[in-house]
């Protein structure tokens, strides 16, 4: 049957054509675009792993950051109670000192008070005694003016003296 | 809206299978041979016939190329015959008898084949869809070409996508599990027979010009595919390849003093190819024989009268239009087994040796 019996002529031509096809697309056509996306799947899986790596770099970082704030954040607490401390320390300090001080301004206020009262006491003292001597001088002017009353003095005084 | 869109299919169906019957009621007096109509339809020509309008046939004259065994070479036009009833330069096409159908001439009161390069219309279409298909794939592979400096930018769209997407399938489905670590370099070629396979399958689906040439259903196309996987297989087999068809790993009884064992595997080196050739061929064949088989249901229930043969039309192109779609599958499949099992025989020609496997 001429079905199953291969055509010379048409295996030449097949030859021919395949022989011309199989040559152009193996040399021209299917090793670029292979190569190609081979090459493109190189490229997507480095892009992938780059991608992967640089998660893994911010993760890195982030954790780095978080514990450089924790950090931060601690130290920050410590200054402050440092400080606090510190302040209370000073102010407790100055107090102490301001109440020694304002003591020691009473005491010396107190002790010239003292003085001063002392002097004023002695000023006072003395311009009594002078004013009562006026005083007794004036009366006794005037008291004596008269010669009965000088007598009466003299009688007096001498009554003090026999009593005493 | 798809159902209205299924009617008036439907309609057009039924519509059709009534015009056609009717121009054949009209025209087809004569009992038609399906037998006949079949193989010509799935075998060569000499003239492309594209139609018979009115009792003319419509078709393109092929070139003729042949040596006689006596008068040399000659190179003429198909026309010179007129559809097979003239002869020129004494030679004609055979009405009948081991030739029919072919050109032939009288040497010495004997019919002989002379040495027939013509382009027929396998021939012609083969010519022509090697042509499309380099085009085709040369166009698709600029594209990459342009990009090559920037593996980046060469992601594709649209069409040249869906061929990528078929050929990255291909390699990485099929070639790269059947072949194993050698596999780049029989890419280009399998991927070369795949896309020729499936090409002139799908073109050969096509019933009007330029398809409809029964090309891979031609046992000479589907020889030389399976002379080429045939060559590559044996040509670049390893050692140890050879060493397991002429000495193989079995008792030695089977080797010697008969060699059992090597004829068979000798034998299985030729009949591997060999089965290629034949499922590719049958395959394609049957599909158009089927088509056109039930294409002639039309014709032939002319004669059972009009309700019989609507009945039977649209039945007839109902079923075309199933097998056709499953003609569509089969042009893929054939295309892949093809492919498929040239890259097994040439990944069994690829073997190490045994103790490297285990």
């Amino acid at each position: 049957m001429s079905l199953l019996t291969p055509d010379i002529g048409l295996l030449f031509w097949m030859l021919l054509s395949f022989g011309i096809v199989f040559f152009v697309l193996a040399k021209f056509g299917f090793p670029i675009i292979v190569k190609m996306v081979d090459e493109r799947k190189t490229y997507i899986d480095q892009s992938l792993e780059a991608a992967k790596q640089a998660n893994t770099q911010l993760l890195g970082i982030k954790e780095e950051s978080e514990k450089i704030l924790t950090e931060a954040r601690n130290e920050q607490i410590r200054i402050l109670k440092e400080a606090n401390e510190m302040r209370q320390k000073v102010v407790g300090e100055a107090k102490e000192q301001a109440q020694i001080e304002a003591a020691k301004v009473m005491e010396d206020a107190k002790r010239n008070i003292e003085r001063e009262k002392m002097l004023a006491m002695r000023d006072a003292h003395s311009q009594i005694a002078m004013l009562s001597i006026t005083i007794a001088e004036k009366i006794l002017r005037k008291n004596l003016e008269n010669k009965s009353a000088q007598l009466e003095l003299v009688e007096q005084l001498i009554d003090e003296v026999q009593k005493n | 809206m798809i159902k209205n869109n299924i009617h008036r299919i439907l309609l057009l169906l039924v519509a059709f299978s009534l015009s056609v019957s009717t121009i054949c009621a009209e025209e087809e007096k004569a009992e038609i041979n399906v037998r006949e109509l079949i193989l010509d339809h799935v075998g060569d020509a000499y003239d492309w016939h594209i139609a018979t309008i009115h009792h003319q046939l419509v078709s393109i004259p092929l070139p003729i190329i042949v040596k006689g065994h006596q008068s040399g070479w000659s190179f003429f036009s198909s026309a010179k015959f007129h559809h097979g009833h003239e002869a020129y330069k004494g030679f004609y096409i055979a009405p009948e008898g081991d030739y029919k159908g072919k050109i032939v001439e009288w040497v010495n009161g004997e019919e002989v084949r002379p040495w027939d390069f013509s382009l027929t219309k396998n021939a012609a279409t083969l010519v022509m869809s090697s042509l499309v298909l380099i085009i085709f794939i040369l166009i698709c592979a600029r594209w990459y070409k342009k990009r090559e400096k920037t593996p980046e930018n060469a992601s594709p769209k649209g069409f040249i996508a869906f061929v990528e997407l078929v050929i990255m399938s291909v390699v990485n489905d099929v070639i790269k599990p059947c072949i194993g670590k050698n596999y780049k370099r029989y890419t280009p070629y399998l991927l070369t027979i795949f896309f020729f396979i499936i090409f002139n399958n799908l073109l050969g689906l096509i019933p009007i010009f330029p398809g409809g040439a029964n090309i891979t259903g031609n046992i000479a196309i589907t020889c030389v595919l399976a002379l080429f996987t045939f060559v590559i297989v044996n040509f670049f087999g390893t050692k140890e390849y050879w060493k397991e068809v002429f000495w193989p790993d079995v008792p030695v009884w089977l080797k010697v003093p008969i060699p059992i064992m090597p004829a068979i595997e000798l034998v299985g080196v030729f009949t591997k190819p060999f089965a290629l050739m034949i499922r590719l061929f049958a395959n394609i064949l049957a599909g158009h024989a089927i088509v056109l088989g039930l294409t002639c249901m039309v014709f032939l229930t002319v004669s059972l009268g009009t309700a019989m043969n609507t009945g039977m039309s649209i039945l007839s192109v109902v079923m075309t239009v199933f097998i056709d779609c499953v003609e569509l599958l089969v042009a893929y499949i054939q295309a892949y087994v093809f492919t498929m099992l040239s890259a097994v025989f040439i990944g069994l020609s690829q073997v190490e040796a045994h103790h490297a496997k285990h």
